[in-house]
This record gives structure tokens, sequence and C-alpha cells, in this order.
């Protein structure tokens, strides 16, 4: 048991760390790149593929570098410290987790490098309005005719939608087949980009008997890989996250050290320490959580990382608010400012919870089984 | 980054659990799991066989009893203990004058003392605080003068864990009233059955006897019972009170307790509130419970990681909400606390009660919550 980073780990995150400060270390950078479409920085994306970054999770055979869960999230941890809006969650953990565990092999070939080398960007389309992240596909139909499938319905909300270069979709199958998984061209849909409240871009994506093409075997319910490529997708965003709070709590402590008010600095009050000092040992307490269940990733156990999911899922979500809003709170007017990244990082982290379920939906989902254990076994 | 333990250590967890649930005395477990106070005999008892198997003082130096073990090994040992409804070693013996006697004791204290402390044939009471000296425990008024080879004691101290059962207290008492208030104290330990010892219970909100008032009226205290220097007791005591990395968060003993009360909860069960406050009890030990792992496992040089703070205060915090669960859970079964056995009330409804309103005291003792967050706001934040 052990849970510090390796020699290379830590080579890894001062890399990362050393681009992700260049480009959104002054948070006016990070501010112009989600002003104006596609609300990113393509250069900084280029360098993140150039350092390998955007290839992490794939196999080497697939064009990827084989890396495992840690550093994977560390990589998201780092992104988040910036709040950094380029879609390496969204493309790369799981659209590219789902070609990489449902995809030929051809498939795999065709799109994985290219993803790696920042030539590709990809999304998921896997949810509908009134789509509460459930892995039943809701608001797309697939329908075969022979060989040949086509897609109609609407997906909405889809992260980085926008501009992905291919959309994964979840579609349901035809006679309640179940969930099915289809590549389509982004240019193939009617596609109506918005901005987030966090700065991040969605689109809606409408399917008209859009040409599609099958992930893997044609017509095989693709639920169980979708689900597991959810809670690893859910276990990375607490990661991301994770790396907000960082940030957050660390803005917090400078603030209260160097603004003055009646004539000294903020510190000099108990109210305002001891308030800082909760949202340390919150952050603490997850990030032990959010390390915690990466590495039951690495496990490979399908169930274990559901649970994980659920519970790093629930923490992160209880830390999100209760962090976030103190670190506004604690700084005042100046947090609810747009030119100011503590404000903008509680946005960011509700955001992140939307995308991928909120504390209430995985409170919910543990609470119903509950009673299946005596306790919870953190160690195995 | 790992999760598994190594073959060694899930070994070592094996052979802990095989010997608190199946070689230490039964009806001590029961007591415990049950959520009864222990008796004094029970108390003893549990420490001799603890002793016996070499398990009660793991943490002190080789000679004196200790053993050579990690962190991480000392942490299971103490995870397994609580799991199985094992009685930590009693504190005041084992985590508090023992350790300090084999760092600052004379050869002659340590010879006299530690392997009766170790096997609980001296049972030792705590005399620091007083009912003017809480978590500013340096403003301490009880003293001692200096009379030919004796020291002379005069004062109170307050809030003594079993002191009604104490043959000895390790006190800190002022021996020099005119400098800085922190470099005037000194250790001192004093046999209690001297004259002008006396010992007054003081009952609790629970209704329990369990703390107590000392009082020292010139009691004479021979002079080789200093520890340490002159007036280093200050320094002694940071040793004592900053000591512990393992088992500062009742991580165990929470999530023992919370699993009990899941049956005993029964269809209260089906409840989805219910269901949810236990989620959200679990989850909050899981989250404590990885973050003592990542303290031992961080651990270097034997120095207390800065996050202890921050298990002491959460620790204490969710023992009293898995208390608090359980009082709602009782309902109002809970009022039959003075019921006896022949109640056709549940036992653990009937204990529910008292048991929330001891608990209380968890967030005070040990350097109250309010001084964890001090701790925490000023040394890992820089406020």
């Amino acid at each position: 048991m052990d849970f510090n980073y390796d020699d290379e780990q830590n080579a890894l995150r001062d890399a990362v760390r050393g681009l992700t400060t260049k480009t959104y270390g002054d948070f006016e950078a990070r501010r112009t790149a989600v002003a104006k479409d596609p609300g990113i920085d393509e250069s900084f994306w280029s360098k993140l593929a150039d350092m390998g970054v955007l290839g992490l999770p794939f196999s080497e055979d697939d064009g990827g570098v084989g890396a495992g869960p840690v550093e994977i999230g560390l990589v998201c941890q780092e992104l988040g410290r910036v709040l950094a809006p380029e879609p390496f969650l969204s493309s790369v953990v799981y659209a590219g987790g789902l070609v990489s565990a449902a995809g030929s092999s051809e498939q795999r070939a065709d799109l994985l490098g290219r993803v790696a080398e920042g030539e590709l960007v990809l999304a998921v389309a896997d949810t509908g309005p009134g789509g509460r992240w459930s892995t039943a596909a809701r608001g797309v139909r697939a329908t075969r005719e022979g060989e040949a499938w086509t897609l109609s319905g609407v997906a909405d909300p889809v992260a980085g939608g926008h501009r992905a270069d291919h959309l994964i979709v979840a579609a349901a199958l035809p006679e309640d087949g179940g969930t099915g998984l289809f590549l389509v061209e982004g240019e193939a849909t009617t596609r109506t980009g918005y901005a987030m409240f966090d700065g991040g871009r969605a689109a809606s994506v409408e399917f008209d008997a859009t040409a599609a093409t099958p992930l893997g075997e044609p017509g095989r319910d693709l639920t169980s890989t979708l689900t597991t490529l959810r809670d690893i997708t859910r276990i990375m965003g607490a990661n991301q996250a994770l790396g907000v709070l960082q940030s957050q709590l660390a803005a917090t402590t400078d603030y209260l050290k160097s603004r003055k008010q009646f004539g000294v600095t903020l510190n000099n009050f108990q109210a305002l320490n001891f308030r800082a000092a909760d949202m340390y040992v919150q952050l603490e307490l997850t990030h032990s959580m959010v390390d915690w269940a990466t590495m039951v990733i690495g496990s490979g156990d399908q169930d274990d990382i559901a649970d994980a999911a659920d519970r790093v899922g629930l923490q992160i979500s209880r830390a999100g608010r209760h962090i976030g809003q103190e670190a506004i709170q604690l700084h005042g007017g100046i947090a609810m400012t747009a030119e100011y990244s503590v404000g903008v990082g509680t946005a960011h982290l509700a955001a992140l919870d939307l995308l991928l379920g909120g504390g209430q939906h995985h409170l919910s989902r543990l609470a119903a089984r509950v009673g299946d254990h005596d306790e919870v076994e953190a160690l195995g | 980054m790992q999760l598994e333990l190594s073959p060694e250590d899930a070994a070592f967890r094996q052979e802990m659990r095989t010997f608190f649930t199946t070689e230490f005395p039964q009806d001590i477990r029961d007591t415990v799991l049950a959520g009864r106070h222990l008796t004094h005999g029970q108390i003893v008892a549990s420490q001799r066989a603890l002793n016996a198997a070499g398990l009660a003082v793991p943490h002190w130096p080789l000679e004196w009893g200790g053993q050579d073990w990690t962190d991480l090994k000392r942490h299971l040992w103490h995870e397994e203990m609580q799991r199985a409804g094992v009685p930590p070693p009693m504190a005041f013996n084992a985590s508090m004058i023992g350790p300090v006697l084999a760092q600052f004791g004379t050869q002659e204290q340590k010879e006299r003392f530690l392997p009766g402390t170790a096997n609980l044939d001296i049972w030792w009471s705590q005399g620091f605080s007083e009912p003017d000296a809480g978590s500013d425990l340096a403003s301490l008024r009880t003293s001692a003068v200096r009379d030919g080879d004796d020291w002379v004691v005069n004062g109170q101290k307050t809030w003594t864990t079993l002191g009604q059962y104490g043959d000895w207290i390790f006190t800190l008492v002022r021996t020099d009233p005119d400098v800085k208030k922190q470099a005037g104290i000194s250790m001192l330990l004093i046999d209690m059955t001297l004259d002008g010892v006396e010992v007054r219970p003081i009952e609790l909100i629970d209704g329990s006897y369990e703390v107590n008032e000392v009082w020292f009226d010139d009691v004479r205290v021979p002079g080789d019972l200093l520890v340490g220097d002159l007036n280093s007791g200050w320094t002694i005591a940071k040793f004592l009170l900053g000591n512990e990395r393992v088992g500062v968060a009742p991580v165990g003993a929470s999530k023992r307790a919370l699993a009990t009360l899941k049956t005993n909860a029964g269809d209260l069960l089906d409840d989805p509130l219910t269901r949810a406050r236990f989620v959200e009890l679990e989850n909050d030990l899981l989250a404590l419970e990885l973050t003592a792992l990542r303290v031992v496992a961080n651990s270097a040089d034997g120095e207390p990681h800065p996050a202890s703070s921050v298990l002491k205060l959460k620790g204490t915090e969710l023992q009293q909400a898995v208390t608090e669960l359980a009082l709602d859970l009782a309902g109002p079964a809970a009022l039959a606390s003075g019921a006896d056995d022949t109640s056709p009330l549940a036992e653990w409804a009937r204990l529910s009660a008292p048991t929330y309103l001891n608990l209380r005291k968890a967030s005070i003792y040990g350097g109250s919550n309010e001084i964890q967050r001090q701790i925490i706001a000023r040394s890992i934040l820089g406020l």
C-alpha cells in the first residue's frame, strides 16, 4: 500500500504543470480562451499532444502510451488546477476510452493515433432532454437496413460537441436491444453549440436518419462498456475537480494573508481561519478518496469501479459545494467577478458535477445497496 | 501508488485478526461490542492479555517490550483491535507515561516503572488539566516547592479519567512561578496513596463517574520522582501529546459501531432517509480511513504528520455522528436508560442516549477540536 507518486509520475506532473502554468497561469488567458469559439487554446492542445499526454490511456499498438489510471488522473488534476477548458476528459478519457474498449482493431488504429496526435477531437453524445446520467440510451434511436445504420433523435447536452470531428453516440438499438455505440461524423449532424456557465462548450446535436458506423460488432448491446467508461470518467472528473479545489484553497489562504480590512490582514480573524481549516480538512479527505478511487480502476473489477465512482462522486460533490462556496465567501465580492479564478472555479466544479453525476445521484445509488454489506472495506 | 497491502503486511493483518478474534478473552469483547462500560477487572485483564502476547506497547523501545513495527503495521494492529471489540491498551500507561519515561526517565525510573506500566500492575492517572487550565494548559497553578530532598505539592487537578482506580499520577506542576509560564513547569510522578492526596468523583451528564478531581494538600514527593530536567515539563508534555500518529482517529471503532447499528436498525433500514444517513457516514468514514492510511504511509522519521489534526477533528466528529444516528433509530426506547436487563426494550437502544451524551467529550479532550483547527490554520495553512 502506497499513496506516493513514483519518480516518473512526478516528472510527468512537473512537465504538465510547467505547460499549464505557462498557458493559463495568468487567469486572464483562460478568460480570453473561453471568450470566443471554439473556447479552447488550440496551441496548448497541440503542445499536450507533443508531450504525449493526449495518448496516455491508449495502448502502444493503438498509437498511445499505455499509461495507467494514476498518470491519467494526475494530468486531470493539473488541468483542473488552472481550470483548463480543453476537452481532455470528454475526448481522450471518455470518448477515446469507449473507442479503446469497444472499437474494432481497425477503428482503434484509425482513430486513437489521431486523437493522441491532437489531429482528431471526439465527443460522446450519451444523453437527451430529460436525461439524468442513466446509461440506457435516451433521445437517439438506431435503425438498421441491411448493413447500413442510421440514427435519429436529439442528444443534448453534448460536452465538447460543437467542434468534435467525430461523435460517439449512445443510441437505442432496434427491438429493445439495449444501447449501442456509433461513430458519426460531426459534420453529418445538425449542431447548435452553446457556452456553459463555466465557459466550457457543449452542443445540442440533431440526427435525422444520419449515417452511422457501429463501434465494434454491429448491433451489440454495449451498456456494460458504457457504464464502466462512464464510471472511469467520473473518477477522472473527480481528479480534475480535486485540482480545482487545491487551487481554491491556496488562493483563499493567500488572500486571507494579504487582504487588509480594519487595518489588519484577514488572517487576524479567527472566524475566517477556522473556516479555512475546515476547507483543508475537507480537501484532505477528498484527496484520499480520489487517490483511492483512481487506484481501484487499476483492479479492473467492474463492480468495484462502479462502487468507487459512486463513493468518490458523492465525496467530490460535497467537497465542491463546501470548498467552492467557502472560497467565494472568504474572498468576498472579488470572487463574484468573472475576472477572478475562484468564483469561476466554483462554477467549473458545478459543471463537472452536472456532466458526470452529482452528489444526490450517487447518494441515491449507494443508498439502494447500503443493506448489502456490513461495512465498507478500504483495502479489500 | 498501490492499493494492495504487501504480502507481509497482509499476513500480519491476518495474524492480528486471528489473535484478537480467537485468543483474546471473549467476555471483554462482548462487553465492548454491546457498548457497555468495562469493569476495573476487565480493563486490567485486557491489558495483561495484550501484554502477554507482546501487543500492549508495540511503539515502546524494544528493550522495554516494544516491537520493531512500521507505522503501517501499528495502524493495522490498532484497526484490527478495534474491529474485534478489543479495548486498546490503557492510554495513560501505554501511550502517555510509558513513552515519556522511556524517552526522558532515568535508568532507575525505567526499571522501576516500565514493566509494571506495560502490564497495568501500576494504574496511571493523568494530572494535567486544572479548573483554570484547560486548553490553556500552561497556565496551570498546582505548585511543587523544594523542601530538603522532597517536593511539597499543593493544588488541584481535574478531569482525571478513571482516577478512582489510579495507583500513581503523572502531574505537571509549577516549579518556578517567576518565569514565562511554559518555562516554570516540571513533571512529577506521585503515589496516589500518599497522605494529602484526595480523589473526588465528578458525575457526568450520562450518569457515569468517569472523571475526578484530584486534590493535593502538602503532599511530600521524593525528589527522585521528577521526570527529566527541572522545568522541562512543557517540553515533555508536548512530546506526550504530539507523540501519537497512529490511532488518532477511532476509525475501526466507528466503523464497527456503524455496522452494528445497521444490524440493530432492522426494518428501519427500509426508510430511504435512514439509508442515506448510513451512506453518508460510511462514505465519510471511508475517506477518514484512507486519510489515516495516507498519514501512516507517508510517515518519515516518526515525526507527527501535520494532518494528524485532521484525523482527530474528523474522527471525533464522526464518532459523535454515529451515536446521534443510534439515538435517532432507538426512538422512545432510548428513554429507558435507567431500566435494568429485565426491560423488554433492546439493550443497544437503552444505551444509546448515555453513549450519545458521553461522547460529546471526544471533541473536547486530547486538544479540543478548536485547538486542532488552530493547529491546521497556523502550522499547515500559515494563517
